[in-house]
């Protein structure tokens, strides 16, 4: 017997679930997108290196990276006459930015001035204007996925997260299953069904049966993988092995996803061309990179963004780390975008620019920026817009 | 068949085990003979062998069982009997006076037995502090690597020691519901192990900080975690001091320790706060040397320090009162004024409502209890009677969803009912799982404690899989600690007489109907922990 003419069996209280048609039609064409929020406030100052600003230099007289050197292939590499890309990135980021696949914002961020991680990270994820009281449960990728599929109809977004991140709240029931370990499924299809029937009418009997059967749509997935790996003999791992498992569940089945990373926070000893963060990012980028390989000819039709809650003081502090700032930059990456671009609002570097004499400024507001994409991506109506992101008029970076 | 449980007797429990529990044969006769005995031994530790319970004892009703749960961290036979003897009433005032409550012989010896029972955490934090500098002193090389290692494995060993004594108290305490509040509390003022020293002073912060005023009044759990090096350290208020201001604790203590975001403080007010607080701080090193005047305002005890020193003395407005500077007696005055505001009132008992009744509580109830909190100058015990007795506490019975916690240690209560673990493992590695382990929440504001943060599609199913690993086997449970032999095999029998008495009375037919397709008693065990009625209390 087969699975799905298992669940078939399963009678109306599986069927009412609207498990079948979820998972074994995949999305019909249409743009996917996928966020990547880096967990702690990452450096972006020595990612996209303003290498042209001799303040950087002089605030960094221990953890900066050097100038791009147009006779080696090493090193930074030289975007325009005052960005470069952290050497650690150049063959996976750089080598993509190349093909016009990646851009970069710089002075992104939010309004919030509280420096906290998790006080920012709540305000990037629930999307709101931040004066008036925050709703916990209505965050904007949940108000996005709605907008998308209208709250009756199945929605293909997933989290590859162990917990729901605060962006899906509200809206549909949305997976979430961290592709990190992957073990064997541990319940078969009679089990699966048998506990998913017992919360049938139960308000989480979308999150059980979800759950359920992600676990099993995942381990047929993989099932492919090992073959591929057994064939090509590629050993990847760590982040790079989760981005292909994301490409593939993406590839077939969702159109929305969300991704954290974390080990961001680099207060102490955080490194230059090489070191704590230089491998954080190396791991990243190559992770991206295998992530638009893996998705095949759908990379064209998808968007990644990655965002972090904040960037880090312009200087280096007393420890060669660097403490909480404001300003950061967001990537944007994609397979039709017109990307090998630096865009937004900008501003010299010098001191006289800092936010508060310490980070860089915000003059893109993430919100601002991130309903501009989605408006492009998806066509969206003004109304749409402004329900996913109220109070924030979306601005066209001519990426999409 | 609902049953009307007035009479224990063998009799109706065999009709039960055979006549229409199980579907299978094999199963059924599984039941039966492991049914006979359970009954055999519980009778007969109460009448001298006679198989009829010697006291009539009150029927459990459904709100009887659900009530006892949310007081407890699960229903065992143990607990449920002395809530049948003692009526609710009793029952709560005894869980409130737990001094004459004593832990199982063995886990006493057990907790006994551990280093971090013995704890004198300033010195453990002067010689951690010294190894640390050592350690940067050494050349880079395999043995500062080595130096490292062995200091770190230290600090490990005696963070889990405290969570084992933790998690072994939690299952085993006839004193429940202290247990509930000591998790409670130590979520409330949360820190994490892993920031700075913290794994060596995490035991001695649940011991002395918080655990002794879990029921006391609310003033002293403050002033108890503001004077403990855990939660100095933590929230960077040793790094506070006059001219170097930090105001991470003080900010910490109004929005998340006593008024909560909205309660009528200002950052102005943050920032005075953070002055008063200046010179609060962690000394295990030479007593400093101080002009006389400066002298007498100096007080050290253990770790803690009040260093007058680093104090700002200058006049402060603190929620639109004046402080006078005066050293540390600031500090006691503004912790007086912050806890006697009807904002911490209400924002304290909405956390314990919130926890215990309902996610979104009744603001009756909440108002009730600031009431009570105001009237009894922040007494805890009577804040929790008034919420225990209120009718909203009853009409939200059996709405709560348990967070990992809860749900990990009921599994274990309920599966093993008494006969006490050896391993805690286990216990740690769901909790790793479910991301809910002790002293391991990274930010200051504590695990959620409503359903939202832990009943995602993801965690579901993660929950069903421990579920399945408790119900399908002992899981290591009784295996040594540090020895890799097991001393154990087999499974759990969850449809013992408890089952019987105090949960298969009142189970939906779902998930009846789920347990009658089990194929074995692992997968029977396992539904019944994955049923709703088992997340649900």
């Amino acid at each position: 017997m087969t699975r799905r003419s298992l669940l078939k069996l399963g009678g109306a209280a599986v069927l009412s679930m609207g498990i079948s048609g979820r998972l074994f039609a995949a999305p019909s064409s249409g743009a996917r997108f996928l966020l990547v929020f880096l967990r702690g406030g990452y450096d972006s100052a020595n990612f996209l290196v303003p290498f042209s600003s001799s303040f950087y230099y002089e605030s960094r007289p221990n953890i900066a990276i050097a100038k791009p050197d147009p006779a080696f292939n090493t090193g930074a590499l030289a975007l325009d006459a005052d960005w470069a890309l952290a050497p650690a990135v150049r063959e996976s980021i750089g080598s993509m930015y190349l093909q016009r696949q990646v851009a970069f914002v710089p002075f992104a961020g939010t309004e919030d001035l509280s420096r906290s991680h998790f006080e920012t990270q709540d305000s990037i994820e629930l999307g709101q204007p931040t004066t008036g009281s925050r709703n916990y449960r209505s965050g904007f990728l949940g108000r996005l996925s709605e907008t998308l599929t209208g709250p009756s109809r199945p929605n293909s977004s997933i989290a590859f997260t162990d917990a729901l991140p605060l962006a899906f709240g509200g809206g549909a029931v949305v997976p979430n299953l961290s592709l990190k370990n992957l073990g064997k499924p541990p319940f078969d299809e009679r089990q699966a069904r048998i506990l998913s029937e017992m919360y049938a009418g139960h308000h989480l009997e979308a999150a059980v049966s979800n759950g359920l059967e992600l676990r099993h749509e995942v381990a047929e997935e993989m099932a492919e993988e090992m073959n591929a790996a057994n064939r090509n003999a590629i050993n990847t791992k760590g982040f790079e092995l989760e981005a292909e498992r994301m490409a593939r569940l993406m590839r077939d089945k969702y159109r929305i996803g969300f991704i954290d990373i974390g080990g961001w926070d680099t207060h102490v000893g955080e490194g230059a061309a090489s070191g704590a963060l230089a491998s954080n990012l190396a791991s990243l980028g190559r992770g991206l990179q295998v992530f638009s390989t893996s998705l095949g000819s759908e990379w064209s039709n998808t968007l990644v963004v990655v965002l972090s809650e904040f960037g880090r003081t312009f200087r280096e502090n007393g420890n060669r780390g660097t403490d909480h700032g404001h300003g950061t930059v967001y990537w944007v990456l994609g397979g039709s975008i017109s990307g090998g671009s630096i865009v937004g609002q900008q501003q010299r570097l010098v001191q006289k620019s800092l936010f508060q004499d310490r980070d860089y400024p915000v003059l893109n507001d993430y919100r601002s920026v991130l309903g501009g994409l989605f408006r492009s991506l998806w066509s969206l109506s003004p109304a749409q817009s402004s329900r996913i992101f109220e109070q924030a008029p979306p601005v066209d970076l001519k990426l999409v | 068949m609902p049953l009307s449980t007035s009479t224990a007797s063998t009799r109706y429990h065999e009709r039960d085990f055979t006549g229409e529990l199980m579907g299978p044969e094999r199963l059924r006769i599984a039941c039966y003979c492991l049914a006979i005995p359970l009954l055999v031994a519980g009778c007969a530790t109460r009448t001298d062998g006679s198989r009829v319970a010697a006291a009539p004892l009150r029927a459990m009703h459904r709100e009887d069982t659900l009530w006892l749960e949310r007081t407890s961290f699960g229903l065992d036979s143990a607990s449920v009997e002395s809530y049948r003897q003692l009526g609710r009433e009793r029952y709560l005032e005894r869980q409130l006076h737990p001094g004459e409550f004593a832990l199982p012989a063995p886990i006493a010896e057990e907790i006994t037995a551990l280093e971090v029972s013995h704890a004198d955490p300033s010195k453990w934090l002067a010689d951690v502090n010294a190894q640390y500098k050592a350690l940067n002193a050494m050349a880079d090389g395999a043995g500062k690597e080595q130096a490292r290692k062995a200091l770190n494995d230290r600090g490990n060993r005696l963070a889990y020691e405290a969570i084992r004594r933790d998690l072994l108290r939690a299952v085993n305490s006839p004193a429940q519901l202290q247990e509930q509040m000591v998790w409670f509390w130590l979520n409330h003022f949360s820190v994490f192990q892993y920031k700075a020293n913290l794994r060596w002073l995490v035991g001695d912060y649940e011991e002395r900080a918080i655990r002794p005023h879990v029921f006391g009044h609310f003033k002293e759990l403050v002033m108890a975690s503001l004077q403990h090096p855990a939660m100095l350290q933590y929230l960077d208020n040793n790094q506070n001091a006059a001219g170097h201001i930090n105001e991470n604790y003080a900010r910490e203590l109004l929005e998340l320790h006593t008024l909560g975001v909205g309660g009528g403080y200002s950052q102005r007010d943050i920032q005075e706060l953070a002055r008063v607080l200046t010179g609060v701080g962690v000394n295990v090193g030479e007593t400093p040397k101080l002009k006389p005047d400066l002298q007498r305002l100096y007080l050290r005890s253990g770790a803690f320090e009040f260093n007058p020193a680093r104090h700002d003395f200058g006049a402060k407005t603190l929620l639109g009162h004046p402080v006078t500077g005066k050293g540390f007696g600031e500090v006691e005055d503004a912790v007086s004024m912050i806890v006697s505001q009807p904002a911490c009132a209400r924002f304290v008992s909405r956390e314990l409502a919130i926890y215990f009744a309902a996610d979104n509580p009744p603001p009756a109830l909440v108002e009730r209890m600031s009431q009570t909190f105001m009237h009894t100058d922040g007494d805890i015990g009577a804040v929790l009677h008034s919420m225990f007795m209120s009718r909203e506490f009853d009409a939200a019975l059996g709405g709560k969803f348990k967070d990992p916690t809860r749900y990990v240690v009921s599994a274990i209560r309920f599966a093993y009912d008494g006969r006490p673990i050896s391993n805690t493992r286990p216990l740690l590695n769901w909790l790793n799982g479910l991301g809910e382990a002790p002293y391991g929440r990274q930010t200051p504001d504590g695990y959620p404690l409503t359903e939202l943060g832990w009943a995602s599609s993801g965690q579901m199913s993660r929950r069903f899989e421990i579920a399945r690993a408790i119900g399908a086997g002992n899981a290591g449970l009784f295996d040594r600690e540090e020895g890799a032999a097991a001393n154990a095999a087999g499974f759990p029998q969850l449809s013992g007489r408890l089952y019987f008495e105090a949960v298969e009375p009142f189970l939906a037919a779902r998930t009846k109907d789920a347990l009658n397709r089990a194929n074995s008693q692992q997968e029977w065990n396992t539904f019944l922990l994955s049923s709703p009625e088992f997340s649900y209390e």
